[in-house]
């Protein structure tokens, strides 16, 4: 692990797209520190005791928010979780309103997933507490992709140089959106690929290769990431079928032949077997998608020690 | 507006009437509601009241021909009352309200309560919009013909295109018989979908849904092409691409009777503006901010005279509307209080047009677009006057605003330019 060579000073993460590198390699060597403590036998540190996280779930998550959870028990934050169902929200509250009656509360840090774009920075601006973009809308998901750098650099030793390709529905996915930021920002070359109706307007502006075939984006690669394709898409003029979809991008092991012989497949889950991805892919021994899962909760550790310091310094 | 005001003597000002091609130092004379002399030097007398319009530009009262006055049924955001007092505020003795309240104006007797609202207060003139379609449902036409006898200047279905083909092609000739022009709000509600702000680069960057610049484009072609088949007279409202323009400067060529209006806001802000602002809900209006090659285009169109005319679309919201997610919030921001200082600073004192053509594009140019009986100063017109400094240094305050709306992109910008005073049918209006 390098020496840091900047310190953290943001009240909130919303994004990848404000970081510099420095700061995204400061959360990973952070992260890399603190994996080792869920190979102790008491998987606890006291490094967040008495300090209050919120989870603030509005849409339904497993992954994300069961990893926040574990990683803040194991940095021994007290947590309230606060999903929509149920909530002030269903009986027409807002977003604000809600927010502000938990900074009533005193929590230290806020962890939001939210379906609206940018609902994060509306929080930021205005509560006292740290805010985590959990996922916002096709935005932003800052903490995944950070946990992709993080399970990339572990399998292949660096960033910088690597050709990722990410296919799937580039339009409506906010972690292709922070990986391009991350994976570019650290050196990493990117193509992304899916069908013309799921490639929002301009991608190419954000520095990336579009190619419009499976074989194209995946020739060389060493990282391939798979996006979910959202079912409901199907009939609303994205593409015509599955079936269809999966002709034309699919990961099947034949078509993985094209990328390096030591690619790794990724895969933010949930999967969708068989519409995205070919069973034996997923289970093979080229997908690091488990550890993709385990390394979330290092990073989100790091995540959340980093913004709770900067809490303790303001006040 | 009861008794016969004061004489009034507007004395050294430079007077500016692009109706008349006058701008020079003039002196004004009001009498009886009307202007009855303008001359080079006007002698005061016994019983005539004297403005010393020195260092000021005198201009025939400016013409908002797209605003949201919310009355009836959306009181909480605005009423006549208080629209046509932030219009005066900002320099306007006119204003043209969309149909779009509830109960929607789609009959004489909304009407005649806006037209006695408008009486009753006296800020302002106020020329109703009234529906093309009853209830603005694009599905059959509205009572046109009454709501013109009762007042009405023109039709709209302004907030809503009119999506129909038939339907427009039917308005077209319909308003013929009362010799209105047919308001467009241009917007292919398929191709615009859930969108919320302009689509490119910046909706890509945000995850935001976007509304392509054709979603526009497609309507105003179409409307054209109806319109050359039905005649009659067709205006593009808020119209807000390179594209829309140059279809518009194609019909004009061929003498088509169209006019357009473009907003202040598409004409200083562009869709980078939401990300610079981080999702501000005080960017997101319809049609959206766009990209800064539609910006210039529309700068290009108000110079070389395809722009007939300069239109806020004043849409006041509550606070709480706008104080919630970008996607949930509702679209318009405010524009009388801001339009002039905008519109000096941005356009006239960095020379992209000149004093003049900004005055016609707020006096002449939108009277003529819905046929109104202002925007001169010519002997014997309503005595309808605006001073203003254009020099004067203003911070926009949403909080000093007369509108019940405090939505706006522009709170604390520094301005050069503000409204001194507007007079309305020979009275000077008190904000």
């Amino acid at each position: 692990m390098s020496e840091p060579t900047v310190r953290w000073s943001r009240k909130d993460l919303l994004g990848i797209a404000d970081l510099s590198a420095a700061e995204i390699q400061l959360i990973l060597d952070t992260a890399s520190s603190l994996q080792e403590i869920e190979r102790r036998p008491i998987k606890k540190v006291p490094t967040m005791r008495g300090k209050t996280v919120v989870n603030l779930f509005f849409e339904a998550s497993t992954r994300t928010r069961s990893s926040f959870e574990i990683a803040e028990k194991r940095l021994s934050a007290d947590t309230l979780n606060f999903s929509a169902s149920g909530s002030a929200l269903e009986k027409g509250e807002s977003l604000i309103d809600t927010a502000l009656n938990l900074q009533a509360m005193a929590p230290d840090l806020i962890v939001i997933r939210h379906k609206h774009p940018g609902a994060p920075h509306l929080l930021a601006r205005r509560l006292r507490a740290g805010v985590i973009n959990a996922g916002d809308g096709a935005h932003e998901h800052p903490t995944q992709a950070l946990l992709d750098a993080f399970t990339i650099r572990q399998r292949k030793g660096r960033l910088a140089g690597l050709k990722v390709a990410i296919i799937g529905d580039i339009e409506h996915s906010r972690v292709v959106r922070s990986n391009i930021h991350l994976l570019q920002k650290m050196g990493a070359r990117v193509v992304v690929a899916g069908p013309r109706t799921l490639m929002p307007v301009g991608i190419e502006k954000l520095g990336v290769e579009v190619a419009h075939t499976l074989d194209e984006a995946i020739a060389d690669a060493d990282v391939v990431m798979m996006l979910r394709i959202q079912l409901e898409r199907q009939g609303r003029m994205a593409f015509p079928s599955i079936r269809e979809y999966f002709q034309m991008f699919g990961l099947t092991a034949q078509r993985l032949l094209r990328a390096k012989p030591d690619a790794i497949i990724m895969h933010p889950g949930p999967m969708n077997r068989g519409v995205e991805i070919a069973s034996d892919v997923a289970d093979g021994p080229w997908s690091v998608i488990l550890e993709q899962v385990a390394n979330g909760v290092a990073v989100r550790m790091a995540v959340l020690y980093l913004l709770s310091g900067v809490h303790e310094e303001a006040r | 507006m009861a008794a016969t005001p004061k004489p009034i003597l507007i004395h050294g000002g430079r007077l500016v009437d692009p109706s008349q091609r006058l701008d020079g130092r003039y002196d004004l004379l009001l009498e009886e509601g009307v202007v009855s002399k303008l001359d080079e030097r006007i002698e005061s007398r016994e019983g005539i009241e004297t403005i010393d319009a020195a260092g000021l530009v005198v201009s025939p009262g400016l013409i908002d021909i797209h605003v949201h006055l919310r009355e009836p049924g959306f009181e909480y955001k605005e009423t006549v009352a208080t629209g046509t007092r932030a219009a005066a505020a900002g320099g306007f003795t006119s204003v043209a309200c969309m149909a779009n309240t509830d109960p929607v104006h789609d009959n004489r007797s909304v009407t005649g309560h806006i037209l006695a609202e408008a009486e009753r207060w006296g800020y302002a003139r106020v020329f109703p919009i009234g529906a093309i379609s009853k209830g603005l449902l694009g599905e059959e036409l509205a009572e046109i013909g009454e709501m013109v006898g009762a007042g009405a200047v023109a039709v709209s279905d302004d907030g809503k295109p009119v999506m129909n083909s038939e339907l427009m092609r039917r308005a077209l000739l319909y308003a013929q018989h009362f010799g209105i022009p047919v308001i467009q709000h241009a917007e292919d509600l398929y191709l615009s979908a859930q969108g919320v702000m302009h689509e490119g680069e910046i909706s890509t960057r945000l995850g935001l849904a976007g509304i392509p610049g054709s979603a526009e484009d497609v309507m105003v072609a179409r409307d054209l092409i109806l319109l050359e088949d039905s005649g009659g007279r067709y205006h593009v409202a808020h119209l807000s691409t390179a594209r829309s323009l140059d279809l518009v400067r194609q019909a004009k060529r061929k003498g088509s009777p169209v006019t357009c209006e473009a907003t202040p806001h598409h004409l200083v802000l562009t869709d980078r503006e939401v990300a610079a602002t981080s999702f501000s809900t005080q960017t997101k209006m319809k049609p959206p901010l766009r990209s800064e090659s539609d910006r210039l285009a529309l700068i290009e169109g108000l110079a070389d005279g395809t722009i007939d005319a300069i239109a806020s679309d004043h849409a006041p919201h509550h606070a709480d509307e706008k104080d919630v997610e970008f996607n949930c919030a509702p679209f318009g921001i405010l524009g009388l209080e801001t339009t002039l200082p905008l519109c000096l600073d941005r356009l006239v004192h960095p020379g992209l047009i000149t004093l003049s053509r900004l005055i016609e594009l707020l006096t002449i140019g939108p009277a003529r677009c819905l046929n109104l009986p202002v925007g001169t100063l010519a002997p014997g017109k309503p005595a309808d006057v605006t001073l203003f400094d254009p020099d004067r240094e203003v911070t926009i305050d949403p909080e000093a605003f007369r509108s019940k709306g405090r939505n706006t992109p522009f709170s604390g910008w520094k301005l050069r330019g503000a409204a001194v005073e507007t007079i309305v049918g020979g009275r000077r209006v008190v904000v």
